[in-house]
Formats: structure tokens, C-alpha cells, sequence
């Protein structure tokens, strides 16, 4: 049993970033909590990727208010976050969770075993001694993922996690995205590809421009989308 | 014409001369890239990580003292060195130390400036990365160097070929003392002054050798490394 995520909830409010006059978030208000996955869907340049960084603490917003279980202030210890493009550290992919395990405060006596789990979790028994920046996108990908989860994180960012992927690496991490939620954890992620968000999403939020545009269940947002830019983008159209 | 014969027959002979020389070369120069290497890649690793007023211009310093004259830093160091100068009590003037302090004050700019583009591009690749995972100045600094260590032997590579083919600076500092100071490239100079050119050239041969050797066995190093560690 996983003790209480103290992470969550995460909510921001009028949340705002701004670089020079570009406004990149632009007033959000919003709540994460603990349950199905939240996606973030939008438009390239929408703020997806901001949104979570912002989400993760990892940029400071120009203004507005964010709270991590109530606290303003929240060392990023039990938050994890997998980036597009994820940067291999140059060592196997075993000793890539190796380090990220060691920053997260685990034991060296329990490392290996850790490890071993993980690396059998996202698929990739084999491959623990192959120099990282050799794996194939789609298992740097995972290998990604298993270092993020080396963290034991409450709360897990994804941004765009099957971009670039074929479908058997896209189905690869979306199970694996379905057995952290399944054990608790909460997964916040962007992507293009509605379908995913469809097959994947407790609640979706709809971004256009740095403003929420919709936010609610899945089920609701794509049935009856509230808003005509919403419908629009459900249908294919160019939001502009 | 010079008598490449005997040049080689001194080298193929073991001349105790000859290999007291190289042996104290190496020495020197080692030495030199070692004491270079451990404030060099820290300073350059410091103007990689850090944001500070007057960074650039430390930066653009730090690349211009890469060609420093060597007689300067030789007369520099001598004055430093002399008795009557502020570090003379140390009696160093005309001694290996004050020559590996004069070949370590040449290379450490190299090894900086090197260092710091290497580990500034290291960082930029790896900032998100250590930021979502909470690792401290510290540790940052020591996962960017060991990370980067193979692109680093070649900044390593370049202050070696600075200090083995130095002679300005140390024949200054050293004096070129006969069994004493004596090093390959001072050595050299001096034969072929005097006309001694099977010395020199048997020098120069293993001067050329030691320095082809230890490029390629970097080169090995650095491609092993990124077989296993990528």
C-alpha cells in the first residue's frame, strides 16, 4: 500500500508565463488530483509542455499561485517527469536507473534489486548493460520512464511520451502508463493523438494559446465538448 | 647532412644520456598535465555551470591565455622565482618543480577553456534531466565531469602536446642544467646549437613517438569508453 501522496493536490491558480511580451501561460486555473490520468491536449505551442514543467516545479511562474498538497514551497521528491526527447545519461541503461535511484535517497543495498524490477517493468530485460544512447528511440523512451519511476513518484508528467513511436512502442508505454495508475500513482500527460487520449484519459484539458480552453472527464469532453474550439479540435479542424 | 645512423643507433642502444632525458621529460610534463588537469577541468567546469557578472569576459580570457607566449610565462615565473623575488625564499629557480609550475601555468588555460565547452554543451544536454531529478551543485558537477571524461582526454591530449613540445618557458625557468634540467625538447635545442645532431634527432624521434603513442592510446581509450558507456 502506497503511503498518502502528499504531492497532491497539485492547483494552480491564474497561473501566468510570460517570455518578453509572449504570454506561453496565460492565466490557468486548475486542479490535479489523485485518480485516472489527466491529458493535456492542444495544439502545437499550446503550453502543454510549460503546463507540466510549471506542474513539475521546475519553472517558477510569472504570477499566479501553485500548491503541492497545500504547500507552496515542495522539493521535487516525490515528483517525477519523463521529457520528449529525454536526455541518456552516458552510461548502460542500468546505470542510468542506478543514478537516478541514488538521487532519489535509495539505499545502495536495495539498488540492484530496484533496478532489476524496473527494468522488467518497462520491457527492457536484455538490454540493462547497453550503453543508453544505443537503445532504439522507442526503448530510450521507456528507459525514460523507468527512471522517472525509479523515483517513486505520486505524481508522474509525461510529456508527448509516444511521440515518434511506432504503435507496438506507443502500446508498450501506454500499458505501462495503465500499471502506475493502477498502482496509485497519478500520471499527468500531453499528446497529440486524441485517440490515445481517449484510450488513456480520466480527465482531459484542452489548451489552446496558454489558456484553458475545457477541462472535465473524458468521456464528457468528447461527447459533449462544451466549447466550439473544443468541437473543433475533436473534429480535425485547425485551431487558429 | 645529418647521421640519421647514429641517431638511431642511440635510441636502439638504450643511451643512458639520451633515456635519463626523455625519463625526466615525461616527468615534467606529466606532472605539469596533472596539476593542470586537476584546477583546469574544475575552473572550466565553475565557468560551464556558473552564471556570474563578468562571465563572458572570464570566458574570452580564459580562451586568449590558451596562446600564451611561453618566454613570457618563463619570464614571469623566473621572477617569481629568483631570490630576490617574492617566492625565491622557495629556492626553486633552476629545479624541475619551477619547470613543471612553468609548463602547468601554460597548459592550465588550455585544459580550462577545453573543459568548460565540453561540459557547457554536457549541461545543456543534461539541465532538465538533473533539475527534475533534484541533484545538488555538487553532484552536478561531478556527473558532468565523469560523464564528459572521454571527451575530456582529448582537452587532456592538447595540454600534453602543449607541454611536450614546450622549450621557451622551461629553458628559462630550468636552465637547462646537464642531468638536471635537461629535457628532451631543451635538450634538442642545445645539440643543434652546439651541432650535435645525432642527439637531437634521436630526441626528436622519440619526442615524435611519445606523442604519437599517447594518441593513439587515448584514442582507444576514448572509442572503448563509448562501446560501454556510450
Amino acid at each position: 500500500m502506497r503511503t498518502p501522496a502528499l504531492d497532491l493536490p497539485v492547483r494552480l491558480l491564474e497561473v501566468r508565463v510570460r517570455t518578453g511580451a509572449v504570454a506561453i501561460l496565460d492565466g490557468i486555473t486548475m486542479m490535479l488530483e489523485a485518480g485516472a490520468p489527466t491529458v493535456l491536449v492542444g495544439p502545437n505551442g499550446a503550453g502543454k509542455t510549460t503546463l507540466l514543467r510549471v506542474a513539475m516545479g521546475l519553472i517558477r511562474p510569472t504570477s499566479g499561485l501553485i500548491t503541492w498538497g497545500g504547500r507552496e514551497i515542495c522539493p521535487p521528491t516525490r515528483r517525477a517527469i519523463m521529457f520528449q526527447r529525454p536526455a541518456m545519461l552516458r552510461r548502460s541503461a542500468a546505470g542510468n536507473i542506478r543514478y537516478a535511484l541514488a538521487a532519489a535517497g535509495v539505499p545502495r543495498a536495495k539498488r540492484d534489486a530496484r533496478i532489476a524490477q524496473l527494468i522488467a517493468d518497462v520491457g527492457l530485460k536484455g538490454l540493462e548493460h547497453r550503453p543508453a544512447r544505443r537503445l532504439s528511440g522507442g526503448e530510450q523512451q521507456r528507459l525514460a520512464l523507468a527512471r522517472a519511476l525509479a523515483r517513486d513518484p505520486d505524481l508522474l508528467f509525461l510529456d508527448e511520451p509516444t511521440a515518434s513511436l511506432d504503435p507496438a512502442a506507443t502500446n508498450a508505454i501506454e500499458d505501462i502508463v495503465r500499471n502506475v495508475t493502477a498502482r496509485g500513482v497519478k500520471v499527468v500527460m500531453s499528446t497529440h493523438d486524441l485517440g490515445q487520449a481517449n484510450r488513456l484519459a480520466g480527465e482531459i484539458v484542452l489548451l489552446h494559446r496558454g489558456r484553458l480552453i475545457e477541462s472535465g472527464p473524458a468521456a464528457e469532453f468528447f461527447a459533449s465538448p462544451r466549447t466550439e474550439q473544443t468541437r473543433k479540435f475533436i473534429a480535425g479542424e485547425l485551431l487558429v | 647532412m645529418p647521421d640519421d645512423t647514429s641517431a638511431l643507433q642511440l635510441v636502439l642502444s638504450g643511451d643512458p644520456t639520451l633515456f635519463a632525458i626523455v625519463r625526466l621529460s615525461l616527468f615534467m610534463s606529466l606532472s605539469a598535465v596533472l596539476f593542470a588537469t586537476l584546477i583546469g577541468v574544475p575552473f572550466g567546469a565553475l565557468l560551464a555551470l556558473t552564471r556570474f557578472p563578468g562571465r563572458e569576459t572570464a570566458i574570452v580570457v580564459a580562451n586568449a591565455l590558451m596562446g600564451l607566449p611561453p618566454v613570457v610565462v618563463g619570464l614571469a615565473i623566473y621572477l617569481l622565482l629568483s631570490r630576490s623575488g617574492p617566492l625565491g625564499f622557495l629556492g626553486l629557480l633552476f629545479t624541475v618543480q619551477a619547470m613543471i609550475i612553468a609548463q602547468a601555468v601554460l597548459v592550465t588555460p588550455i585544459i580550462a577553456a577545453l573543459a568548460r565547452q565540453t561540459i557547457e554543451d554536457l549541461w545543456a544536454e543534461y539541465r532538465d534531466e538533473m533539475a527534475a531529478m533534484n541533484i545538488g551543485p555538487l553532484q552536478r558537477v561531478v556527473t558532468l565531469i565523469w560523464d564528459a571524461r572521454f571527451s575530456l582526454v582529448t582537452s587532456l591530449l592538447a595540454g600534453f602536446g602543449r607541454a611536450a613540445a614546450e622549450v621557451g618557458a622551461i629553458i628559462i625557468v630550468g636552465g637547462n642544467i646537464d642531468g638536471f634540467t635537461r629535457t628532451m625538447t631543451t635538450a634538442i635545442a642545445l645539440e643543434t646549437s652546439k651541432g650535435d645532431l645525432p642527439l637531437a634527432i634521436g630526441l626528436g624521434m622519440i619526442l615524435i613517438a611519445i606523442v604519437i603513442v599517447i594518441n593513439a592510446l587515448a584514442w582507444v581509450a576514448r572509442r572503448v569508453g563509448e562501446r560501454y558507456a556510450g
